[in-house]
Order: C-alpha cells, then sequence, then structure tokens
C-alpha cells in the first residue's frame, strides 16, 4: 500500500526551497489498528454469565437422629423428573397399597407452571400486586430491600404448596435448572431437592413402559 | 504534436478521521476486554431467568461437560499476591505425595482454565506446551469414593481461601447422576450454598385463569 507523493516541479530557472509535504502515510496504522480491533472485539466476553444460587439442607450425618419434619399431604406436590424433558408430578404422598397414578407434563408455559401456579395462586398473587404497588409508586422501597421484602413474604406464607423434587436417573441437568427456575417463576415458597425412592421409581417406569428396576430391598 | 500530458496524481484519502474513530474503539476494547480463558471442553449452560451476576473473585468452579467429565477451577484469590493457587497445589500434592517444583507451581498459576487431569498426570500435564499434548490428560478428576480427588480439591481450596464460593458449571445435557455425585461431594465438605451458571432467558408468566 505505498502511495508516492508527487512533487510538482517548477518552470523557470528560479529554485525555491523545496516545500516538503507534511503528510504522514496513515495505511500501515489503520491496518494494524483494524487487525488489534478485531481481535479485542472477537475475544471480548460481554455478557457475563449470571448464575443461580441454591441453598440445600445440611447432611444428616450418620450417627446422628434427627426427627422428618412433619408436612401435611394436601400440601405437598412431588415432582419427578424423568428422560426426555418429561416432567411427572403427583400430589401427596406415594403408597404402596394405592399408587396414585403419575401425572405426565412438560416445561412449556403450559405446562408444570400452570400446575403449580394452581396450587400458588395466592402467594404469587400476592407477590405481583406488591411488585406493581412498587412500580406504580404507591409503595415507595428501594430496589435492594424489594428482594428481601419478597423474600419476607415467601417465608410468611404458610397456603402454598410443598414441592418435592426428585429426579429420575435418566434426567439431565438442565431439567435441574429449569426446574428450580419454575419455582422462582412461579414464587414458590418452599421446595426441595430430594432423592427418588424405590416407589417412585417404579411408578416413573410404569409410566414409561421400561422394565422395572428398583426393589423395596434396594432401599430402605 | 506533442501529447498533452496528464498529470498522474494518486487519488488520496485522509485518513485522520478513520485512524481517530480506530483508536478510540481500540481504546474502549482494550479497557473492557476480560480475556476468556479457553475451556477443556465447550460447556453450553442451561437458560434461566436469574439476573444475578457471577462474582468476580473467589470462585472455585466445577465443570460438568456433556461427556460427564468433570473439571475443576479455582482462581487465584482478588489479588495477585495471594497466590492461592500454587498453595492449593501444594497442598494436594502434600496429601498425594507428589513434590511439585517451584516452576511447575507457577506454570499452574498461570494456566487459568479449568483443568480435568487426575493429580498423579499433572506433571506431565503441566510439562505439555502444546494444547494438544495436554488434552490426552483431560478425562476428567476421578471423584468414585475409592479415589475421590474432587472432594481433596474442594477440601484444601476451602482451607487455603475460607471466603471462597462454590460454583456449578454443567452443560446441558450432563446427566443428573453425575451432577448429584458432585453435590453430594460439596455437602460432604459442608458446602450447602452455592450457585448454578446459566445463561439469561426472559421469561413472562401468563397467568391463564386470571
Amino acid at each position: 500500500m505505498a502511495e508516492i507523493i508527487q512533487e510538482e516541479k517548477q518552470k523557470g530557472g528560479k529554485r525555491k526551497p523545496k516545500k516538503h509535504s507534511t503528510h504522514i502515510d496513515m495505511t500501515p496504522m489503520v491496518d494494524l489498528m483494524c487487525l488489534l480491533i478485531t481481535f479485542f472485539m472477537l475475544t471480548t466476553a460481554f455478557s457475563k454469565p449470571k448464575v443461580m444460587e441454591i441453598v440445600l439442607p445440611e447432611k444428616i450425618k450418620k450417627n446422628e437422629k434427627v426427627e422428618p419434619p412433619k408436612i401435611a399431604d394436601s400440601r405437598t406436590l412431588n415432582i419427578i423428573l424423568g428422560p426426555n424433558d418429561k416432567v411427572y408430578w403427583y400430589p401427596g404422598k406415594a403408597d404402596a397399597a394405592a399408587l396414585v397414578p403419575l401425572q405426565e407434563t412438560n416445561f412449556s408455559a403450559t405446562g408444570i407452571r400452570q400446575v403449580l401456579l394452581d396450587r400458588n395462586r395466592a402467594l404469587f398473587k400476592k407477590i405481583e400486586q406488591f411488585q406493581q404497588d412498587v412500580i406504580s409508586g404507591k409503595i415507595n422501597i428501594k430496589q435492594d430491600s424489594l428482594r428481601s421484602a419478597i423474600r419476607k413474604l415467601k417465608t410468611d406464607d404458610d397456603t402454598g404448596p410443598i414441592v418435592l423434587i426428585k429426579f429420575y436417573k435418566k434426567s439431565k441437568y438442565k431439567n435441574l435448572v429449569d426446574i428450580i427456575d419454575e419455582m422462582s417463576i412461579v414464587g414458590i415458597a418452599r421446595y426441595i431437592i430430594t432423592d427418588i425412592n424405590w416407589l417412585e421409581d417404579n411408578m416413573v417406569e410404569r409410566a414409561l413402559g421400561v422394565p422395572i428396576t428398583s426393589a423395596p430391598t434396594a432401599h430402605k | 504534436m506533442p501529447k498533452i500530458k496528464i498529470p498522474h496524481k494518486t487519488p488520496h484519502v485522509d485518513m485522520t478521521p478513520m485512524v481517530d474513530l480506530f483508536s478510540l474503539l481500540l481504546t474502549f476494547f482494550m479497557l473492557t476486554a476480560t480475556m476468556r480463558p479457553s475451556e477443556p471442553a465447550p460447556i453450553d449452560t442451561p437458560m434461566s431467568v436469574s439476573e444475578t451476576p457471577s462474582p468476580d473473585a473467589n470462585i472455585m468452579t466445577m465443570v460438568l461437560s456433556a461427556d460427564n467429565k468433570v473439571f475443576f477451577n479455582i482462581d487465584n484469590g482478588p489479588d495477585t499476591i495471594l497466590h492461592f493457587r500454587p498453595k492449593i497445589l501444594q497442598e494436594m500434592g502434600k496429601r498425594y505425595n507428589i513434590e511439585f517444583t517451584p516452576q511447575e507451581l507457577r506454570k499452574f498459576e498461570k494456566y487459568s482454565s479449568s483443568f480435568g487431569v487426575d493429580i498423579k498426570n499433572l506433571k506431565s500435564f503441566l510439562a505439555a506446551k502444546e494444547p494438544k499434548d495436554r488434552a490426552q490428560y483431560e478425562k476428567g478428576i476421578p471423584l468414585d469414593s475409592l479415589d475421590n480427588q474432587l472432594a481433596m480439591w474442594v477440601l484444601f481450596a476451602r482451607q487455603v481461601n475460607p471466603a471462597v464460593k462454590a460454583l456449578i458449571k454443567g452443560d446441558s445435557n450432563a446427566d443428573y447422576p453425575i451432577v448429584k455425585k458432585v453435590l453430594d461431594i460439596l455437602q460432604d465438605k459442608n458446602v450447602n450454598r452455592f450457585s448454578l451458571v446459566t445463561t439469561l432467558e426472559k421469561v413472562e408468566v401468563v397467568d391463564a385463569k386470571k
């Protein structure tokens, strides 16, 4: 990209002192800059990844005796995540004598979200109303304390469902994130991730139509 | 008849504004750039509605790849003079009776992306110069009950840097049993609060039966 700057020749005998043009050739500089800009643009990680915080209860030590918390069967909702993004759920407690059929649904907006929303409508409405009031200026509250105010609403709630989330062995990591996400979308106050028991394993396998693998002796 | 000579002029474009603009852009990108370390395995994080940004320092990351390998990464602390990485490696070396030379410790400190290497192979992993040579050692960190190295990494990371936060960066298609294993290891080491790395996705909740 060289460039020649021509100097005009003067006619006549008189020679004026040569006028050097003060022009600097910037082409190589531009070349280099283009290269650097492209490099930095491609290596920059613009959007920072987001994180979702979860807290699990402390593990019970082997020699420690802890009474399991008493939960009303009417409030519990069991969600079992199956293979291929399938979601199974049943209310109450699984009983080997009287098996409740599993309801099958999915992760779409009309799937498990509606089920949860139906059960959590009171709290969801309360949170939504609260947020509306903050936006419209009825309640004057700082943005930081909004979060803790919503958390307070959630801890005070004693009507919403208690969701037990269980995973069938063929579910994916994505399902774990999706279901916790649903919990925060619908504003479920109480949910926990627990181990699946053999009975529920059987129920999923029956629903899937695969041979049943777990037996009562395998687990407690 | 003499030919009329057309003065031969090179067309000249004034590049000053262009250079101005480029310098500006270059400065901007250089200042905002945070280098993205190359990961040994491509991770496609799942989507969520969470808007909390991930912390900058004091993090240990458990990376779960789609083929169910576990990688581990720990940062050097909020200040570079803290040298957390070599300290953790030294502790690991003591535990597994491997002596790491100062050169190896320095190399480990500089190597900023996550690693999935058995501690016994870590010496040759650090000695490898080309990424191609390194790849053969990246088999995932052993975490079965016989040889639970991930638990040891977590333990020493927390001993050296008590403020460390646990981050799980999993691929969407990682199987749940491996996630469960990692969660169990964390809970065994009394880490009950941790974060899952996700990508932001907007979701509108419509209550159909309002």
